[in-house]
């Protein structure tokens, strides 16, 4: 499943590329900046002009006639087009996203997400208040981290798998703090136990 | 009505908002700034009489232009009219902070606050830009417990902020939340709950988050004395029990829009307690969820024919078209038919509409292509707005309406007076017969999908169609252009269009003249917004002296430079010059997005990082 390329380290939950043995003396920084950027750059292929405030971006035609789509034109107001693409498909994907220190829980439809960088455009107007800004862009230095449970019940770093296989793997999402994930050994290469860290992280 | 006001185009609304400002120069606002420091001082009124008899006839005078005029004569006209007027329009609420409008207008029963660009809906404004219902909300509940009604348009609204509007105002009446978003199904259970004099309670295109929690079943169980309840955007299930339950118990409820989980069936059930229902919204207009059961049409059929004062239809969501001949008994006394979430055929349409002649409002989608909109124009000859919208929303997509369906429209529907019409392709000679066979046309929008699309028998540029449109239709007060346009275009509007207030432009012109020619030229012009023009900082500075009678000027991907724009706020101190930068890398000297507005205020503390107030 998510897990390949992980080899023997099968549960160990790590900030890094799946298959990617790295070192403990490696720069951790260096892996997880590439993996962000690395995000970013496939989203940009799909967009021609990226805008952090465009949470509904046009449908990719493929039959494009190579004239790049532009944001928001035509002007069919984002409700609007929410709507018809409601009607065209109406298989929607919802999960709950919870958020450490925030008292409600949400729902996203992963459906209307195109990628990994279309969801933290969904996180960031989901928890505005909470200013989870920059998680993504920065992520050495942001106070959260996003991890999602899958259909094994494992906890996984978001990001890690190509966006369709995280579609259909996540039952469910969270904006864990930095500093809860230390205590939990996501950054160390600690065998990972399902049970302990259920209750931990207090869901 | 509230909800006639936000169906019809945004035009209606009146151009003078609290800065005062008119046409004739930008006195308004400097009269409210020394008028303010005068009202600090107080003084002995000389006239009691005077200002009783006044205040009395004041009371009548509900245009805020008005209302704006006799603010000006004096002072003590000032005062009185200030402690008369019931309802408070802020066009812009980053013009003027709470705190001052509260302080000038004590006494307000009614709030209307707008907040983002309407480029906002097309995601051009980034999240967490501002427009914040907090600051506003939070002033009235300390200082006016007397407010009756909200009407919010493009705000930022909170869960807290509803929670706090719900406890603050006891005889709170009406509230319309019309594209906004922050809040979720939490704030509309207090709102729910806490007011019980509630009668409106109206959310129209708005993004709203699910909380999980069953905000319907919040209403008081005893009954309420709701009048409208619209919540077809609310895209999350509600209790039916409660919602039946709400509806049998609300005797004055007569608008009642409904969101696609509630199914025809349920909708029949909730059309039987409420046979008094005057605009209807169904829910999912689509199979019934017991098999078909014999004369359960009909069923429907006979429902709708009990209701005997409904005006208005809307929603049909996730329609299944055989299901549409049900609404036959009303047709022939509807006004207002939203088929715009139904993609229906011409033949489908035809079955219905050929009763409805009494219709003035229909919005569309393209679907029903040209054939279609022929039928139309052969039956409502009483048509006043008109929107088509499209069905793919591509700009290489495919087009179902053309010229041929704009044509049929102008000459069937002779009174139109607002029209919005998305397609892929049109022709000059089209829009200009329009123009000549619906000279009362107040709002014309068109939208070729197509950027940069000449007219496509001719091959020409679309000038001399919207050319016409100014000349021709004399009340015209709001235009949308598109397709191929040179700078004559612009000659035109500014030459012709002396009503004009409201004006977009996207891919369109050739030089600065262009936008030169329109802020030269058109005086009552109030809301421009631009997109991917070339106009440059020598156009944005020939409108310098017309900037303090406008409410705002967008400006996006067009040919700005920082200098240009520094030297605009250097030289207008009280207009707000702001620099949206959401673009990674780009060029520190280019303006990718302008937003500039007049305010008493000054810079916005709110601002978020990526905004640059210069």
């Amino acid at each position: 499943m998510a897990k390949q390329g992980l080899e023997l380290e099968i549960t160990e939950l790590r900030l890094g590329l799946p298959g990617d043995n790295c070192h403990s003396s490696r720069d951790k920084n260096e892996i997880k900046k590439r993996v962000f950027s690395e995000i970013s750059v496939d989203d940009d292929q799909n967009s021609s002009s990226s805008s952090g405030g465009d949470r509904r971006k046009n449908q990719n035609n493929n039959n494009n006639n190579n004239k790049t789509q532009v944001v928001g034109w035509p002007p069919v107001c984002s409700y609007r087009k929410k709507n018809n693409a409601a009607e065209a498909e109406t298989t929607k994907l919802y999960v709950k996203v919870s958020m450490d220190g925030a008292p409600f829980l949400r729902k996203i439809d992963l459906k209307t997400h195109k990628g990994y960088s279309d969801l933290a455009v969904g996180f960031e107007e989901l928890f505005r208040s909470y200013g989870i800004g920059g998680m993504w862009k920065d992520s050495e230095s942001s106070e959260y981290i996003p991890i999602y449970e899958d259909k094994d019940g494992d906890w996984m770093l978001v990001g890690d798998v190509p966006w369709e296989m995280f579609t259909e793997s996540c039952k469910r999402l969270r904006i864990m703090k930095r500093s809860d994930a230390k205590g939990f050994g996501i950054l160390q290469s600690k065998p990972y136990s399902n049970g302990e860290k259920q209750n931990d992280l207090k869901i | 009505m509230r909800e006639e006001k936000t169906e019809m185009s945004e035009d209606e609304d009146r151009t003078v908002d609290l800065g005062g400002a008119t046409s004739g120069g930008g006195g308004g606002v400097f009269h409210e700034t020394s008028s303010n420091k005068t009202m600090s001082c107080p003084l002995p009124c000389p006239d009691q009489v005077l200002e009783n008899v006044l205040e009395n006839v004041l009371l009548f005078l509900t245009s805020r232009r008005d209302r704006n005029s006799v603010s000006l004569v004096c002072k003590s006209w000032y005062r009185t009219e200030a402690q008369t007027r019931s309802e408070l329009f802020i066009g812009n609420c980053y013009a003027v902070s709470p705190a001052r409008a509260i302080e000038r207008f004590q006494k307000v029963r009614s709030l209307v606050l707008k907040g983002k660009p309407r480029f906002a809906d097309f995601s051009l404004v980034p999240i967490n830009w501002g427009a914040h219902f907090s600051p506003w909300v939070t002033a009235m509940s300390s200082a006016n417990p007397l407010l009756e009604k909200v009407y919010l348009k493009r705000m930022s609204v909170t869960d807290e902020d509803l929670d706090l509007l719900a406890n603050s105002f006891p005889g709170f009446k009406e509230l319309v939340i019309v594209c906004c978003d922050g809040f979720s199904t939490s704030g509309l259970a207090a709102v729910a709950s806490k007011c019980r004099q509630l009668r409106v309670l109206d959310l129209i295109d708005d993004d709203v988050m699910d909380d999980e929690l069953d905000w319907i079943s919040c209403f008081p169980e005893t009954g309420t004395c709701l009048e409208s309840l619209i919540f077809d955007c609310v895209d999350w299930p509600v209790s039916f029990e409660a919602l039946e339950r709400l509806v049998a118990t609300s005797p004055s409820l007569r608008r009642l829009k409904l969101n696609r989980h509630v199914s025809l069936g349920q909708l029949h059930r909730l059309m039987v307690r409420a046979p008094q229902l005057t605009h209807l919204g169904t829910g999912s207009f689509s199979l019934l969820e017991q098999p078909a059961q014999e004369g359960q049409d009909a069923n429907l059929s006979q429902v709708f024919a009990k209701c005997k004062s409904l005006i208005s239809l809307s929603g049909f969501s996730e329609i299944v078209p055989d299901y549409l001949p049900t609404i036959h008994p009303v047709c022939a006394k509807l006004t207002s038919l939203n088929l715009s979430y139904a993609s229906i055929n011409a033949e489908q349409l035809k079955s219905v509409i050929c009763h409805c002649h009494r219709l003035q409002t229909f919005w569309v989608l393209d679907s029903v292509c040209d054939e279609g909109l022929q039928a139309v124009a052969a039956t409502c000859k009483e048509l006043l707005e008109l929107r088509v919208f499209p069905m793919d929303a591509r700009e290489d997509g495919e087009g179902f309406v053309s010229e041929v369906g704009l044509l049929a429209i102008s000459q069937g529907c002779r009174k139109l007076r607002s029209i919005l019409y998305f397609c892929q392709q049109m022709t000059n000679a089209a829009v200009v017969a329009m123009s000549k066979n619906c000279p009362d046309l107040v709002v014309f929008r068109l939208c070729i999908m197509g950027r940069h699309r000449p007219d496509h028998v001719t091959k020409e540029p679309m000038d001399e169609g919207f050319g016409a449109i100014v000349m021709n239709c004399k009340k015209l007060t709001r235009l949308a252009i598109s397709g191929l346009l040179t700078d004559m275009a612009f000659n035109y509007i500014g030459k012709y269009g002396k009503l004009v207030r409201t004006l977009s432009v996207a891919f369109a012109g050739n030089t600065d003249m262009a936008l030169r020619y329109v802020l030269e030229g058109c005086p009552k012009l109030q809301k421009l917004e631009i997109r991917d023009s070339p106009f440059g900082d020598s156009a944005l500075l020939s409108g310098l002296h017309h900037y303090y009678n406008m409410r705002f000027l967008w400006m996006s991907s067009c040919k700005l430079s920082l200098q240009g724009c520094k030297e605009v706020a250097r030289r207008m101190p009280h207009l707000v010059v702001e620099v949206i930068r959401d673009v990674e890398g780009a060029s520190e000297d280019a303006v990718e997005k302008l937003y500039m507005y007049r305010s008493l205020e000054g810079f916005r503390r709110d601002k978020p990082e990526f905004v640059t107030i210069l």
